[in-house]
């Protein structure tokens, strides 16, 4: 096992992180590095020193398989194929014989810059944070074989060349990976590489078959739900019907007294029956009587927060975001002032693996397995919470049944740890269904009020942005009161050119959890600002289109995606009979994009038949994954726009399954058509903003199809007949 | 007070209580994890299975009601993706979570063994009880399309 790093010239830092790899994965013992789903046998070689890591990102075995990290989650957004893709094409590997592993927990290793540090999955960062980073992982070790080879072989570096998992040298000298890692292992990694110019990519940028898809259509991917350890049992939590409360007192004896029962258990969060199969521990939940004591958040109702986030917005605990001009001045004196008000309710993420986590404590450790989206966090606050030490629990991340931002947050995987204390074995805590919708965080409630003053031509002379809504951040991260959210801020100014402009942020707690939710606040704020503007156009008597594109200036990237979009949905031609077009434009994450949406309205029931997608997100790593993104954000925003709502009773949620929180099914969903922009611009983030676009669209598209004015998500046949 | 009933084709005996949904004997008792449980109250298709042929939801499937009769699992397709919705399912890369795509492949296996050319509606019609959060939807369309396509060609 080549692990030790020779102790002279320690001083470079990429070497410190290497060293600093082996000691927190520790691979030459625990095997804990080994978060791999694919089949192959990288513990085996680890455990028996045949395994090499280079740098963190590469490791390479005597028998020249080789195995990439991914220190993202997979979660469906393909990031155990495009991260990998960065690192081999400088590796020069062929993608399909490699196997991935996902990382263990190290920030500083692993820690994604683009939100501050964390090692976290979220925020459509994965490709843009490991863009130049994944590709350097795989030059540095593509050099350190080369160098290794040369002073094996006694040839300057300059003859040698790497390729296709071989160093090649002149008279036909040639090496696997495998050969080489050994000795390519005890190398200084290198400060300086040279990448690739972007024209001589093999693999980036060129649609690749995903490499999970074998393991998940043949039942053997291994989700959460899914871990076994040896002699572990599994539990099943009743947390308080009121999110915040707790537990009074509770009378266990029948609960303990139904078949399989092992024992009993109060942790912070709520009771925990332990069985010996999850059936039996769910089952006896039934025999178990809790006395609750709720909390201030049993008086919550989802109306009277969302009359308290209105309230938000007069309450002058604003933070300005934008200002230009005096706004207020010509909105005052204006001749034409258009205002309107829009609101969005309260949703739940709904993954289709409900939240879980398997956690065995022993010995002063605790070992976790299942799905996350933040590693580090996991492990550090149950290290913390259970008074262990923090290099004594392990977390070993499986495929996501689904993240949208739920599993940023780590409520369940405390609660597996806890309850394992409490029992003294391994246990796999797997919720329901009921308890995944009414133990969510939710997206919270926004209000925005917008108002504009209208000049001669049609067009905003000046126009003011107000938006109150909970801040997500403020609670994951602890941001002061008079501190930006900037998640509220995203796409809260839009592209139009207006003389004067002020925009406003009111963080506003409205007393419920709240999460990070697939494109946070670009669904609340580009719903307002994609309504508000196809508003001012129908005023004008403009087109739509014509009147976006009027209001764009010289910002290309947004008034190509803009032409391209309307262009192939034949945006200016007629619609087949009954259907009626709404467009919507924005950029988030870095990406541009612009949606037409073709619907049809039947007794105020909205069916979209077809969306048609233009998007520029600069230079893409794996095509077919950001289509396939962008297909799937269009159905999660979708079924937001149409069914989605969270309502609150007495401090409960209403909504217990899909019968009462609906999903978007097969026969409901459109037709996509996609055209993706070619460009070198730097690459943009694909996993969210679609998500974001398809509700103004297609509110758009109502009000052509009826006149009717959609300022209020869900779509309802309710909502559309009291707009 | 066991349960004797054919899964995949091998005879088991399941010791769970009667009234235990199938769902839970198959994956924590038989350790067949590749069904999944979505929501509990067949409304999500994850944990979708054959009985006898025919499309059910095993979590709302006492294991008292299998006596006798043969359960097939996403398992059953092939264990080398050879069958030709595992062999269209990665060729349209379907899956992204993956979560639920077990029951989708269920479901759209029982459909072509009734029905080699499916219509769009056809396929609306067997696979509207599978929830995909993920939204896979245009591209399991597809990949029934191609299995079809390549089952007639056999």
């Amino acid at each position: 096992m080549t692990t030790s790093s020779p102790t002279s010239s320690p001083t470079s830092s990429a070497r410190l992180t290497r060293r600093g790899f082996l000691q927190a994965s520790g691979v030459a013992g625990s095997g804990l590095l080994l978060g791999v789903s694919l089949p192959g046998a990288v513990g085996d070689a680890a455990a028996a020193g045949l395994l090499h890591t280079p740098n963190a990102w590469v490791h390479i075995a005597d028998d020249n398989t080789i195995t990439l990290l991914s220190a993202r989650s997979e979660m469906g957004q393909g990031v155990y194929t495009s991260m990998p893709m960065l690192i081999a094409e400088e590796l020069n590997v062929d993608i399909r014989s490699i196997q991935v592993a996902i990382a263990p927990p190290n920030q500083k290793l692993y820690g994604n810059a683009l939100l501050g540090g964390p090692q976290l999955t979220g925020g459509s960062t994965s490709v843009r944070d490991g863009w130049e980073k994944l590709r350097v992982a795989g030059a540095q070790v593509r050099m350190m074989l080369i160098s290794a080879a040369a002073q094996k072989w006694n040839i300057p570096e300059s003859q040698l060349r790497a390729e296709n998992g071989r160093v090649l040298g002149p008279k036909g000298r040639k090496a696997t990976y495998g050969q080489l890692a050994a000795a390519a292992s005890k190398l200084p990694v290198p400060d300086k590489v040279v990448l690739k110019d972007p024209k001589d990519f093999r693999i980036v940028g060129k649609a690749t078959r995903r490499l999970d898809t074998p393991a998940k259509v043949n039942g053997t991917a291994e989700f959460g739900i899914d871990v076994k350890l040896p002699g572990m049992v599994y539990a099943s939590l009743e947390q308080c019907p009121v999110i915040g409360g707790t537990v009074k007192s509770f009378d266990a004896s029948k609960a303990k007294a139904m078949p399989g029962v092992i024992d009993v258990v109060q942790i912070p969060d709520g009771v925990a029956i332990v069985a010996d199969t999850w059936w039996h521990a769910k089952k006896a939940r039934e025999g178990l009587a809790v006395v609750w004591d709720e909390g201030p958040g049993a008086a919550l109702t989802h109306t009277a927060m969302l009359d308290s986030t209105r309230g938000g917005l007069a309450s002058g605990k604003v933070l300005p975001l934008k200002a230009v001009g005096d706004a207020d001045a010509e909105i005052a004196k204006a001749s034409k002032v258009i205002r309107a008000e829009y609101t969005m309710p309260l949703l739940s993420h709904s993954p289709l693996e409900p939240m879980n986590f398997t956690a065995h404590f022993h010995d002063n450790r605790v070992d976790l397995v299942g799905p996350t989206q933040w590693q580090d966090a996991a492990a550090g606050t149950v290290a913390k919470t259970l008074g262990v030490p923090p290099e004594n629990v392990t977390l070993r991340t499986t495929f996501l049944g689904g993240g949208f931002g739920r599993r940023i947050d780590i409520d369940f995987i405390i609660q597996a740890a806890q309850i394992s204390k409490a029992v003294n074995k391994p246990v796999k805590l797997l919720w329901t269904r009921e308890d995944d919708m009414t133990h969510d965080f939710y997206r919270p409630q926004s209000v925005h009020q917008l108002a504009a003053a209208i000049g001669p031509d049609g067009k905003p002379t000046a126009m003011t942005f107000r938006m109150s809504s909970q801040s997500v951040t403020g609670r994951v991260f602890g941001l002061p009161a008079e501190v930006q959210d900037p998640l509220m801020t995203e796409a809260a100014v839009a592209a139009y050119e207006v003389p004067a402009s002020r925009h406003d942020i009111v963080k506003h707690d409205a007393g419920l959890r709240v999460g990070y939710w697939r494109s946070v606040s670009h669904a609340l704020n580009a719903f307002a600002n994609e309504t508000f503007i196809d508003e001012l156009a129908v005023s004008a008597g403009k087109d739509p289109l014509a009147y976006r594109l009027s209001l764009l200036g010289s910002q290309p990237r947004f008034a190509t995606v803009l032409k391209l979009a309307a262009d192939k949905a034949g945006w200016g031609t007629p619609a087949p009979a009954g259907r009626f077009r709404g467009i919507a434009l924005m950029e988030g994450y870095d990406t541009y994009m612009a949606q037409v949406a073709e619907i049809s309205v039947d007794k105020g029931e909205v069916t979209v038949h077809k969306v048609t997608v233009a998007a520029d997100l600069g230079r893409m790593v794996n095509p077919d994954t950001v289509e396939a993104q962008i297909q799937s954000s269009i159905v999660f925003g979708l079924t937001a726009a149409l069914f989605g709502e969270i309502t609150l009773a007495q401090g409960r949620v209403e909504q217990t399954n899909f019968h009462q929180y609906r999903l978007l099914r097969l026969n409901e969903s459109p037709a996509i058509s996609i055209t993706l922009v070619p460009s070198t611009e730097k690459p943009g983030g694909i996993g969210e903003p679609a998500t974001a676009l398809i509700g103004p669209a297609v509110g758009n598209a109502v009000f052509a199809a009826t006149g009717k004015r959609l300022r209020k998500m869900p779509f309802t046949p309710e909502n559309i007949a009291s707009a | 007070m066991s349960t004797r009933f054919k899964i995949n084709g091998r005879v088991v005996d399941a010791k769970a209580e009667p009234d235990t949904p199938l769902l839970w004997v198959i994956r924590d008792e038989i350790g067949l994890t590749g069904t999944k449980y979505g929501c509990g109250m067949a409304l999500c298709g994850a944990c979708t299975v054959h009985l006898d042929g025919q499309p059910v939801r095993s979590c709302q499937t006492p294991v008292s009601a299998v006596a006798g009769k043969s359960v097939a699992t996403v398992e059953s397709l092939s264990r080398n993706n050879t069958h030709p919705l595992q062999v269209a399912w990665i060729q349209h890369d379907v899956p992204q979570c993956g979560y639920c795509q077990s029951g989708q492949l269920m479901s759209a296996a029982a459909l072509l063994k009734q029905n080699r050319q499916p219509t769009d509606a056809d396929i609306d019609a067997a696979m509207s009880g599978n929830i995909c959060r993920c939204g896979t939807y245009p591209r399991i369309r597809a990949a029934i399309k191609s299995a079809a396509a390549a089952m007639n060609k056999a």
